[in-house]
């Protein structure tokens, strides 16, 4: 009740301010405003873990490393690291800094930082589920104690939120909450060491920022904007008009079939790069009997050559052509270029090769094919229904007998995922590890059988010797042993066509360029205030 | 008359009850709204324990008992999506779909009536042709189409008005309203224009048809016999002998126009109820859609609760019975 009598006043007393002092300065400021399809789904940065809520928190709070759009690591309030031995890790801290709120920065917020992101109802405890203990050295020194070796710890730290001791005591919101019938402050208020500060937020409606002054590295900001309107506009018409009509400055995604439109006007231009994320079809590898297939008693999924016939029916090329309209990248490994443990030479996709996959079948016994039902969602990734719907006809060309099922993303992920015990026998999923490293991918989607492992492996691959590999990637230490590891078991997991890589989808963002003078694209597909320059 | 009321009020809670039942019901088929709260690497054990905190595993009937028993105490739970209580979403964006059904509601009523008065009684002339053809478009095209090329003339060509969301408000404390400022007014033409435009139609249909059929009517014969003057005859006869069927229609159309206006305010990504409940329902956000749903039962209820007291107040039958009889 405290605090929705204290929303109403602040908003308020932002509408009171707005209304006068703003008209006359509106001139000279240099507002950047940006749209995209939705609104992020809370300010606590230890309460979700969703790529767009990740981005605002980053505008906000600080990291102890943060990631520059080039996914390398730079300092942000730790300014060096060493390993004092295996499993510790000693963090010099970045003195001087301060919160949005004037408090200073100290070991003190770090330590308590992991405590409150740790608790299970927080979605960001993943990223420092190998931390068995940070602990206070001095006030300018924490040591984090892992519960074994652990090799990308420091690729886990820009998911790791900094949040002021005494602010989250003051409002007594140390546990993260979510849906439990309260809620809490720090998910409609924010106080970071990060560059920007939350001014307004009315949800669905303008998420208002203004550059912090007393950010630490306020002078080496690249950014010269001095407030950043974000509004999501659900409708992708209305969204391209905006920016056409030049309300607003930026805005994403561009629907595929507007990215020509948009290129050709004047002060448009559209930015387009590779997102991290690798689209993929799966297969049901451990049930005796294929769901559409009842009482036959049999599962062509589990024979490799029937997975390996799938394969090279599927034309990569004809989908980025003509579902994707180029915008797109065919792919033949299960994790995008830029994420720790890419292997350029396993990239190259199956062979196109319908021929092939007859033969396949045959040898396979199952000449005249079988029926299979294609799970598909049709509101997560661009044009995923069109996907599905193009690589129907491509496997009836094999002789196999496809019906389609696409739905809401909600639904979708319910059936093939856990909840309802991977009720599916070929699905479409899309994968970005949020560790950006690729034991990510294997614990999630290519082991099977333990605990923290094949949570999203919806068809339940199976290798032991991935699973051995998996074990040593998780510990391994020496970054070169480490890639041969990591490379050997996507090896193994290709020769098995544990599953089938189509794409990495194109990112594809619209900036008025007579307001707009730089923007740096990352490939999070989500801005970063830090890298916006208007003109 | 006061029996009559607390009728209708009983019927009302019926009515909200069966509605919240049925939605409760359909909610199964919306989908799990875990995957959408969590991330991707949320562990099986967060999943289930956040089911657990939700109650998603008591069965329908409880999990319906609870709704209605924290409804009864305005407790509508925490939204989903956007982690605050409903009740507060709700009074941020009710002002703003209330303004825009509102406006729609005047412009479709002061446009639509004269329009079929005229060409009620100039059945033949050219304006009256026009009208009618032009009207035909606003019946014909979708809503979302008409909006996006109000945008597409207005906003990106001509540049006149905003393309999108909701300007210059001003925070009244409990209100947040466009009315106050031109900007306000700006952001307001468009989606009002196009919510309007299917209303004006059929009102103005409506009333040409109610014309036609009364003035071929005895009684405005024997009227015009007893030399009254054609204004009288229009106006003061005609016109007040259509309106019964037209409140009616007006009525419930102010229902259906809370429902269009969810088409409406997704493209013009219009702040208020209907892009809340189409996101809600993107997301599976259960409290919100609930909610939303029991909300626009009320507003029906209510509707048709005034609709028939206006009856009573244009139509004198209706009052000579009821007042004789004592039900």
């Amino acid at each position: 009740m405290r605090y929705r009598l204290g929303l109403v006043a602040a908003v308020a007393a932002v509408a009171a301010l707005t209304l006068s002092p703003t008209q006359d300065a509106q001139a000279q400021e240099k507002v950047f405003r940006y749209a995209t399809t939705g609104d992020v789904l809370g300010l606590d940065p230890h309460s979700n873990n969703e790529g767009p809520t990740n981005t605002m928190k980053g505008n906000i709070y600080g990291l102890l490393i943060h990631r520059k759009p080039d996914l390398s690591l730079e300092p942000d309030l730790a300014v060096s690291w060493e390993n004092v031995d295996d499993v510790t890790w000693r963090f010099a801290l970045r003195e001087g800094v301060t919160f949005h709120n004037g408090n200073p920065f100290t070991a003190d917020d770090v330590v308590y930082s992991f405590e409150r992101q740790s608790q299970e109802t927080s979605d960001m405890s993943f990223a420092i589920a190998t931390i068995e203990e940070v602990r206070k050295v001095d006030d300018y020194t924490v040591e984090i104690v892992t519960n074994g070796p652990d090799p990308i710890l420091l690729l886990n730290m820009p998911n790791f939120y900094i949040m002021d001791k005494e602010w989250v005591e003051e409002n007594n919101s140390f546990e993260v909450v979510r849906g439990a019938g309260q809620t809490n402050f720090p998910n409609v208020n924010a106080n970071g060491t990060g560059p920007y500060r939350v001014v307004e937020w009315v949800q669905d409606n303008r998420l208002v920022l203004e550059p912090f002054e007393g950010y630490w590295n306020a002078d080496g900001m690249m950014s010269n904007i001095d407030r950043a309107v974000l509004t999501p506009i659900p409708n992708d018409a209305t969204r391209v008009a905006a920016l056409l009509s030049g309300e607003i400055d930026m805005m994403y995604p561009v629907p595929l079939q507007d990215i020509p439109r948009l290129q050709n006007e004047a002060d448009v231009d559209v930015l387009e790069g590779p997102e991290l994320r690798t689209i993929f079809l799966g297969f049901d590898q451990w049930r005796d009997e294929l769901l559409d297939m009842p009482g036959t008693g049999q599962n062509p999924f589990k024979d490799q050559r029937v997975r390996a016939a799938f394969a090279h029916a599927i034309d990569l090329q004809a989908i980025q052509r003509v579902v994707m309209r180029g915008a797109s990248t065919p792919t033949g490994l299960m994790v995008a270029p830029g994420i720790n443990g890419f292997v350029e030479d396993l990239n190259t996709p199956y062979e196109y090769n319908p021929d092939r996959s007859r033969e396949l079948l045959e040898e396979a016994g199952f000449a005249d094919g079988f029926p299979v039902t294609l799970d598909c969602p049709n509101d997560r990734y661009v044009n995923d229904e069109a996907i599905c719907n193009a690589v129907i006809p491509m496997l009836e060309r094999i002789g196999i007998n496809v019906s389609l099922n696409a739905q809401t993303k909600s639904l979708h992920f319910n059936k093939i995922g856990r909840a309802e015990e991977n009720n599916t026998s070929f699905f479409m999923l899309g994968w970005t590890p949020g560790s950006y490293d690729s034991l990510n991918p294997l614990m999630q989607l290519m082991t099977t059988g333990a605990p923290g492992h094949g949570d999203w492996n919806s068809g339940r691959y199976n290798n032991q010797q991935v699973m051995d590999l998996a074990e040593r990637i998780k510990t391994e230490m020496d970054p070169e042993a480490r890639q041969a590891l990591i490379t050997e078991a996507f090896q193994i997991h290709q020769d098995d066509v544990g599953h089938v890589p189509l794409h990495q989808q194109a990112l594809a963002w619209g900036v008025r360029t007579d307001t707009v003078a730089e923007i740096i694209q990352r490939p999070f597909n989500d801005v970063d205030l830090r890298y916006v320059v208007m003109q | 008359m006061f029996a009559f009321v607390i009728q209708r009020l009983f019927q009302a809670v019926l009515v909200m009850l069966v509605v919240a039942f049925v939605s409760f019901s359909l909610f199964q088929f919306v989908g799990d709204p875990i995957n959408n709260m969590v991330g991707q690497d949320a562990t099986q054990e967060q999943r289930e324990a956040l089911r657990e905190r939700l109650g998603l595993n008591d069965p329908i009937p409880i999990q319906f008992v609870n709704f209605v028993g924290n409804a009864a105490q305005f407790q509508f739970g925490l939204s989903y999506r956007l982690g605050i209580p409903v009740e507060d979403i709700i009074a941020q964006r009710l002002p703003a779909t209330i303004e825009l059904v509102l406006v729609s509601a005047i412009i479709a009523l002061v446009v639509g009536v004269p329009m079929g008065v005229y060409t009620g009684l100039n059945r033949n002339s050219p304006i009256s042709k026009v009208f009618l053809t032009v009207s035909l478009i606003g019946i014909s095209l979708p809503t979302f189409l008409i909006g996006i090329l109000l945008i597409l003339i207005f906003g990106v060509w001509l540049a006149w008005l905003p393309t999108f969301g909701r300007g210059g408000t001003i925070d009244l404390g409990w209100w947040e309203t466009s009315f106050l400022t031109l900007q306000g007014w700006r952001s307001l033409v468009l989606p009002a224009i196009t919510l309007a435009l299917f209303q004006l139609t059929l009102i103005m249909r409506l009333v040409r048809a109610e014309m036609l059929e009364v003035l071929r009517t005895d009684y405005i014969k024997f009227a015009r016999a007893r030399g009254l003057s054609n204004r009288a005859i229009n106006f003061g006869h005609a016109l007040k002998n259509t309106l019964v069927p037209v409140i009616t229609i007006i009525g419930l159309q102010i229902g259906s126009l809370l429902a269009f206006s969810i088409i409406t305010e997704t493209v013009f990504a219009w702040p208020g109820m209907g892009l809340l409940i189409i996101q809600a329902i993107q997301f599976a956000d259960i409290p919100v859609m609930s909610s939303y749903l029991v909300l626009i039962a009320l507003f029906f209820v209510v509707i048709n609760l005034i609709v028939d007291l206006l009856y009573y107040v244009v139509d004198p039958r209706l009052r000579v019975e009821r007042g004789g009889g004592g039900h």
